[in-house]
């Protein structure tokens, strides 16, 4: 499929891993900091997105 | 009631400003000189995979150094620079002026110039080709340099939460308001 937000995919897992790795130490703790912090951001980015799809379907 | 003390973990850094400067060159260097393997691995997969990606869709033309003149100062290679190693080259081809990288157009900076009037100059034609793949692989090389900011620190001042451990299953059913409900005495 044609779409720009497959590149957020290996964004997300990237900046999730790797700010859960420099908070802990325990891996156990890392991949589940890293679970949490990928929803949040998924979620984040969901909801910014459906904010902008709104907004713009009223703009057109 | 008190709790006997725990004896406190240390984690050893080692050369901290060492393991620093290892950390900014590769990606994950700092925390395998520190024995921290797993974590190494993490950061070097992760970072280093993020800049090689952000390279690639980028035709290797996103990651280079220029400031002169204002108007195409390269602001997003400060960013980059925070990658280290991979992104070192690109300051070597601006400093040297060079038009070629190992006989590849990497890291080489883009001709702003004109050739003539109403003739495309090298940027323009980059952006033309790369399209929206130019700000996606500079997007991509930018966050590669900020998350290795977070690894430096890591490498020289240790995990952010300190050395917590996961307690286990049975220890964290019987936290403390569980316990005290469990000793209080029943009325009945």
């Amino acid at each position: 499929m044609q779409n720009d937000l497959w590149y957020a995919i290996p964004l997300i897992l990237s900046v999730s891993l790797v700010y859960a790795a420099t908070r802990h130490e325990d891996m156990n703790l890392i991949w589940r900091h890293a679970i949490r912090a990928g929803l949040w951001i998924t979620g984040l980015m969901t909801l910014i997105l459906a904010v902008l799809f709104v907004v713009t379907m009223y703009l057109v | 009631m008190t709790r006997p003390t725990e004896p406190q973990e240390t984690l050893d850094l080692k050369d901290r400003i060492f393991a620093g400067m290892l950390a900014w060159l590769i990606p994950g260097a700092g925390h395998f000189y520190q024995g921290r393997h797993a974590k190494a691995t993490i950061f070097c997969v992760c970072i280093l995979g993020l800049f090689v990606f952000g390279m690639v869709i980028g035709d290797g033309r996103v990651v280079y150094a220029q400031w002169q003149p204002a108007k195409y100062r390269r602001w997003p290679f400060l960013c980059q620079v925070g990658c280290g190693g991979p992104s070192l080259p690109a300051l070597v081809t601006s400093y040297r002026n060079a038009d070629s990288f190992f006989n590849s157009e990497m890291y080489v900076v883009p001709d702003w110039r004109n050739p003539g009037q109403d003739l495309p100059s090298d940027l323009d034609k980059l952006h033309n080709s790369l399209n929206r793949r130019f700000e996606m692989g500079t997007v991509y090389t930018m966050i590669a340099g900020l998350l290795n900011i977070l690894v430096i620190y890591d490498a020289v001042a240790g995990p952010a939460y300190g050395l917590q451990r996961r307690k286990p299953r049975d220890e964290e059913d019987k936290s403390p308001k569980k316990q005290d409900a469990e000793d209080k005495p029943k009325d009945e």
